[in-house]
């Protein structure tokens, strides 16, 4: 290049200088801050009297070590869960948030039922769900209805999550604006095709944190399958608390749900990050 | 009179006092018009005159409360049968949709398909058209809007005209008798406002039938060959863009035209 390479002005020397001084500064207080913070934490806990007795239970570590084999592999049980569930979810959510938006008196029914099983199943906490489904459903002693505490505990897991993933996709489908169905009718679409090519995909990509955002929690709750007697890592590591009464094996397991979760959470971050280029709104972002 | 007789001299579109309410709103008032095969109208009035709910009636987007629109000599919407009007099936009005080609006025392009697939979504599900037959006429259609190299770009990688040139295209995809245009430039910066008139010119000057509505009165003025101002849910008046836009007969209309020109 010929032209002569651009050279800050005195004036904006000085400006700059000033905006480092600021920077160490704001980084300065942060440490001290952080540190009285910690330091006050530690203090507090450190020096109340039932410290060395819970620190004794609840974090020796080198005891809990020895549990990471045996408590990975019972993660195994949590992880098939998970991924099962995961796929019954999808399907009938989708089904459940298209037969929400359904219009026509015709439908009515299918609506209502619809409408009524997400109300419910919201509601309803996950632990009734586990001991009416995983307790009540064998004890009707209906021929061929499952009695394997696994497989009841996926249809547990599915009923809650199916609920609140339907009305997920529901707000995704009622977020497309109509001049996109406008649009696709003017084509010649039939309704079906409507929802099935131009909305619900749409739908999918705007909804998509939201979503990974249940799975997050549904990838937790599948330590409640537990109480119905599968030995899956929370009834393992009670295994564990019951041999010696420390509280380490419990930590140990939350410790590992928390390393699992945690790329599941950044994904999300990065798909709701990604979407603003990929905008569904059709505007530059 | 002849069902095949009756086809070949019939306008490619009549209104007959077609009247539409939105509850207790009426915004069309019975409006009478026709439009002939090969001709270009554009309609024009202030806003909320009811330019664009006709021209969704048209498409059968708005269902029509009382009088009777006819496209290529078939009840838009409805069937006749004795002396009754029945409601069309949706499957039915999603046939009739298909030969009748629309612009909107901000694109309404499938954000999450490339040009391309905007284009041959319709040929490929509506009309099955092959797949390789519909990406030949999509990129020959590109080639005509003046976008050959943009088929894998994506809408909001493109430009308000560059869109709309688009939109064009993926309404000629579907081989249209009948297009119909809503304010096609009124979303658009000044300086690609031209490169959208001059596909809609082509197009004109290739003998499509074409319902415009616009603000663009110097478009109207060289394309049209008949110019309605409508106010008010009705017509107020039409004739031939020189006479309507030099001598206009009607108050509302000289009003009109005084803030526009």
């Amino acid at each position: 290049m010929t032209a002569t390479q651009w050279q800050p002005s005195e004036l904006q020397r000085t400006r700059d200088a000033y905006r480092r001084s600021r920077a160490r500064r704001s980084w300065l207080i942060a440490l001290l801050s952080s540190a009285v913070f910690v330091g006050a934490l530690v203090l507090s806990v450190g020096t109340s009297p039932g410290w060395p007795r819970v620190r004794e239970s609840f974090f020796d570590l080198s005891l809990g070590w020895q549990d990471l084999p045996g408590l990975l592999r019972a993660l195994w049980i949590n992880v098939q869960i998970m991924l099962i569930t995961e796929v019954f979810v999808l399907v009938f959510a989708a089904i459940i948030a298209v037969v929400r938006t359904l219009q026509g008196p015709v439908f009515f029914p299918l609506r209502f039922v619809a409408a009524a099983y997400v109300d419910i199943f919201r509601g309803l906490p996950l632990l009734l769900v586990l001991y009416l489904v995983g307790l009540g459903l064998p004890a009707l002693r209906l021929h061929g209805a499952p009695d394997s505490p696994f497989v009841l505990g996926v249809i547990a897991l599915t009923l809650t999550y199916t609920a609140y993933v339907a009305e997920v996709f529901r707000a995704g489908i009622e977020s497309v604006h109509p001049s996109q169905r406008a649009a696709a009718r003017s084509l010649g679409l039939t309704h079906g095709q409507t929802m099935r090519h131009v909305v619900f995909p749409q739908a999918v990509r705007r909804v998509l944190p939201p979503l990974l955002n249940d799975f997050v929690s549904l990838q937790k709750d599948t330590s409640l399958v537990s109480v119905l007697g599968i030995i899956d890592i929370v009834l393992t590591a009670e295994n564990y608390q019951s041999q010696d009464f420390k509280f380490v094996h419990y930590v140990m397991a939350g410790l590992i749900f928390v390393v699992m979760t945690v790329p599941l959470t950044r994904l999300t971050d990065w798909v709701a990050r990604r979407q603003g280029w990929q905008g569904s709104g059709g505007g530059v972002v | 009179m002849t069902a095949n007789l009756s086809k070949s001299i019939e306008p490619m579109v009549r209104a007959n006092g077609v009247h539409k309410n939105f509850g207790a709103l009426t915004v069309l008032k019975g409006i009478d018009l026709t439009v002939q095969r090969g001709e270009v109208m554009c309609l024009v009035g202030p806003s909320g005159s009811g330019k664009t709910t006709f021209l969704r009636c048209i498409n059968h987007l708005e269902r029509v409360n009382a009088g009777r629109l006819y496209v290529d000599g078939v009840l838009v919407g409805y069937e006749e049968r004795g002396n009754k009007l029945h409601e069309l099936h949706p499957r039915e009005a999603a046939k009739q949709r298909r030969d009748i080609g629309m612009v909107f006025q901000h694109f309404n392009l499938f954000p999450h398909m490339t040009a391309l697939e905007n284009i041959t979504e319709a040929p490929i599900r509506v009309k099955k058209q092959p797949k390789d037959k519909a990406v030949a006429n999509a990129k020959r259609l590109l080639d005509q809007v003046g976008l050959g190299e943009k088929a894998k770009a994506y809408p909001a990688q493109l430009s308000g005209g560059q869109q709309q040139r688009i939109a064009i295209a993926r309404a000629l995809a579907m081989d249209p008798k009948l297009m119909l245009f809503d304010e096609p430039t009124s979303a658009l910066d000044p300086e690609l406002v031209g490169e959208v008139l001059d596909v809609m010119k082509e197009l004109a000057r290739g003998g499509m039938t074409m319902v415009v509505v616009t603000h663009e009165m110097g478009f109207a003025r060289e394309v049209a060959d008949q110019l309605v101002f409508m106010d008010d849910g009705a017509v107020v008046e039409m004739g031939a863009p020189p006479d309507v836009l030099n001598s206009p007969r009607e108050l509302r209309t000289k009003a009109f035209l005084s803030k526009v020109l």
